[in-house]
């Protein structure tokens, strides 16, 4: 799960590492407002969406004043914003972050992780701050320090004091970095974090160091035991089709293509959305319907798939182990009976009671293309979107 | 001939008077799996026969502690059905109790609890498979896990995978072409597994009755190219591989925890490449593994080909070459 920059860093607060002082805000007015109660003559307004890439996209401006400050944020909300991860749609600005205004003088960079090689969490560091770690790791390998992390002992202090060092801080900056880098393991720890990311980490001309940007995201394994996160969640962020399936318990994830598909199993679903690729379709979807796939189930999917206007072709794939095919094939002759779907449907049961699911399918009087293997099915995708 | 579980498997079933427990011992027992206890803390000392809708062939005891099922039915080897917030902890107890193999079926551990429990786990040097995955079955023996008996068959090639309905898919690929299975193995979709690819892949490199190996991986993560830089080196019998998600968008969980290309990392291309630089056959539809593997037993030579672009690395593995053309696959298991 995914947390805006703002409700990142009052968690992070939580745990005593060191933010720069600012609020969240919803309006110009209300922008002006924390802006004045933050004092001082310098401002920085960030639109707040969950996705990286905001400053290029004109999402992050400095105000000299407090006109200034409203200009901006009434620029700002309502805006489109795309940036290299929102994809071309960008996405509407509703909130605002408004901050203090910083002297930086070195921009660096941490986060941390599980590596999932070693089974273990590690905190990575570079002074190549406000650049993507992506492009670091991949163009030079030798600035990123990593500390991993032992699983009985945790993080220790003189790996936060490595770090500090090899990033090249001393004095008051690399006391406060020692400090930073403790309370945000810590944080990362506590909270069930799968990522924590500062970037950039700042050093201010007088030794302080602060977290000028933040992305956590949760392990969405754990949110449960954290009430307090689960308030945190954005509908507005996400896909309005992604959360209805979420709300039938279906894991669905809305993609660009023209074939739509329902699988069982999380596997076979990206398998069978590659088949679709290599039948010459695209997949506009992954959907796990889980190892039930009752009536129920493959109604809301289908309901779900249908949503998406540039489906031409739905190609159903259940594997049937323990959930026997035949029920699944008379779920999926009374869901195509209700929903009254219009596009070709490929249905490829396979497993127990296949036979006897194909027989149901045939005798619906609907007009089901019928797959008895994998290779079989993606022939029949071709046809349909032909 | 087979791996982890086989006849002498002594099963203790963790969790086993819930719901998704009761109806899979069952199906466990009826494939012919010795169920020799079951743990359920406050219902020790009963014996347990199944519920009305999955009534179990014959009675299990039911134990307070794995430590008791161990100490009394010497059992060898557990399955845990526990909620994802007590399955950590069942699989410490299991470690503790000194049950030789434990996997854990259940889906949704928190990776900060996972991480407690591979580290007890890998200090007490058990073997773990899971969680989050379908179990592992040596078909005719012992099933252990939730994937559908039938679909399987005795035979030769062994199959990893970390999805489930996709290894269901392999292996009946496999028996439909008359092609029978030493062991397959789900090692799960989460980020933090027991067992792994590379893990998975020496057991089969080193074990006599396996003959051609099928690995099937997903996007994410690295474990893939591990194993095929073990494959390459080490192992000598075909294997042919499938990366899923070609099709999945950078930075999406795809269902499991672990199906996601962070930091563009991860990508099934990167994988696929890695794969066959290793000598690995890999096929870019998954409805053609069966057919594949079943080309490579029948062709003459069914020892794995090194691609001739790969020359920088033919020095290293010429004196294995040798061994190879001398023969004796015994050789392979001492390294």
């Amino acid at each position: 799960m995914k947390v805006h920059e703002y409700q990142a860093k009052e968690i992070l607060r939580q745990f005593h590492v060191a933010t720069p002082a600012g609020r969240v805000a919803f309006s110009p007015d209300e922008a002006v407002r924390v802006a004045e109660n933050l004092g001082g003559s310098l401002w920085v307004v960030k639109a707040q969406i969950h996705a990286g890439g905001r400053g290029k996209g004109g999402g992050v401006k400095v105000a000299k004043s407090l006109d200034e400050v409203r200009e901006k944020a009434d620029a700002m909300l309502g805006m489109r914003l795309v940036t290299h991860q929102t994809g071309p749609e960008g996405r509407i600005v509703k909130r605002l972050l408004i901050e203090e205004g910083i002297d930086i003088a070195r921009e660096l960079y941490v986060g941390v992780t599980l590596d999932r090689a070693s089974s273990r969490n590690v905190v990575m560091a570079s002074t190549e701050g406000g650049v993507e770690i992506e492009k670091v790791a991949a163009e030079t390998p030798e600035k990123i320090i990593k500390e991993f992390v032992d699983r009985s002992i945790g993080f220790q202090p003189y790996q936060a004091r490595a770090v500090a060092f090899g990033l090249g801080l001393s004095g008051d900056a690399f006391k406060n970095a020692v400090k930073f880098l403790l309370a945000l393991y810590r944080a990362y720890q506590e909270m069930d974090c799968s990522l924590a990311e500062i970037n950039p980490l700042v050093i201010t001309r007088d030794g302080r160091v602060l977290a000028l940007d933040a992305k956590i995201n949760f392990d969405d394994n754990a949110v449960d035991r954290h009430p307090d996160v689960l308030t945190l969640r954005d509908l507005d962020e996400e896909d309005p089709l992604e959360v209805e399936a979420s709300k039938s318990n279906l894991n669905y994830i809305k993609l660009d293509g023209n074939v739509g598909c329902m699988v069982n199993g999380a596997g076979l679903a990206m398998g069978t959305m590659d088949i679709i690729k290599l039948a010459g379709g695209q997949p506009a979807n992954f959907l796990d319907v889980g190892g039930g796939a009752s009536a129920e189930t493959v109604e809301s999917g289908f309901k779900i798939i249908l949503a998406d206007p540039n489906v031409r072709a739905v190609l159903i794939n259940i594997f049937g182990g323990i959930v026997r095919c035949d029920r699944v094939a008379s779920g999926v002759v009374e869901a195509a009976k209700k929903v009254d779907v219009q596009v070709p449907i490929v249905v490829r049961l396979a497993g127990t009671n296949a036979d006897l699911a194909g027989d149901i399918l045939r005798e619906s009087g609907l007009n089901f293309l019928v797959a008895g293997s994998l290779k079989e099915a993606a022939e029949k995708v071709t046809q349909a979107i032909a | 001939m087979s791996i982890l579980v086989g006849k002498r498997t002594r099963l203790v079933v963790q969790g086993i008077t819930g719901g998704e427990g009761t109806f899979h011992t069952r199906q466990m027992m009826e494939y012919g799996t010795n169920v020799v206890a079951g743990v359920t803390p406050g219902k020790g000392g009963t014996t347990y026969q199944g519920n009305d809708r999955d009534p179990l062939p014959e009675g299990v005891p039911v134990y307070n502690t794995v430590a008791e099922a161990v100490a009394e039915q010497k059992a060898n080897a557990s399955v845990i059905f526990v909620p994802a917030a007590f399955a950590a902890d069942a699989i410490i107890e299991a470690a503790a109790a000194g049950v030789g193999v434990i996997v854990c079926i259940t889906e949704g551990i928190p990776t900060r609890d996972m991480l407690r429990a591979y580290d007890f786990v890998s200090r007490k040097g058990v073997r773990l498979i899971g969680p989050n995955c379908p179990g592992i079955i040596t078909p005719g023996q012992c099933k252990v896990g939730i994937m559908p008996g039938f679909i399987h068959k005795q035979g030769h090639v062994g199959v990893v995978s970390r999805s489930g309905t996709l290894t269901y898919e392999a292996v009946w690929q496999l028996t439909e072409r008359g092609i029978g299975q030493s062991t397959c193995i789900g090692i799960g979709g989460d980020p933090v597994i027991g067992t792994q690819f590379i893990d998975a892949v020496r057991l089969f490199g080193e074990d006599k009755d396996t003959h051609g190996i099928i690995m099937i991986g997903e996007i994410g993560g690295t474990a893939e190219e591990e194993a095929a830089e073990y494959i390459a080196a080490h192992v000598k019998k075909p294997v042919v591989g499938f990366i899923a998600g070609r099709t999945a968008p950078p930075g999406r969980r795809m269902g499991h925890a672990g199906a996601i290309i962070a930091g563009g990392k991860g990508t099934a291309l990167e994988k696929m490449e890695a794969m066959r630089a290793a000598g690995i056959h890999v096929v870019e539809n998954p409805a053609l593994l069966g057919e594949t593997m079943a080309k490579i037993l029948k062709s003459k030579s069914n020892t794995r080909r090194i691609p001739a672009r790969k020359s920088a690395r033919k020095q290293a593995r010429r004196p294995a070459r040798t061994v190879r053309g001398k023969s004796t696959r015994g050789r392979r298991r001492r390294t």
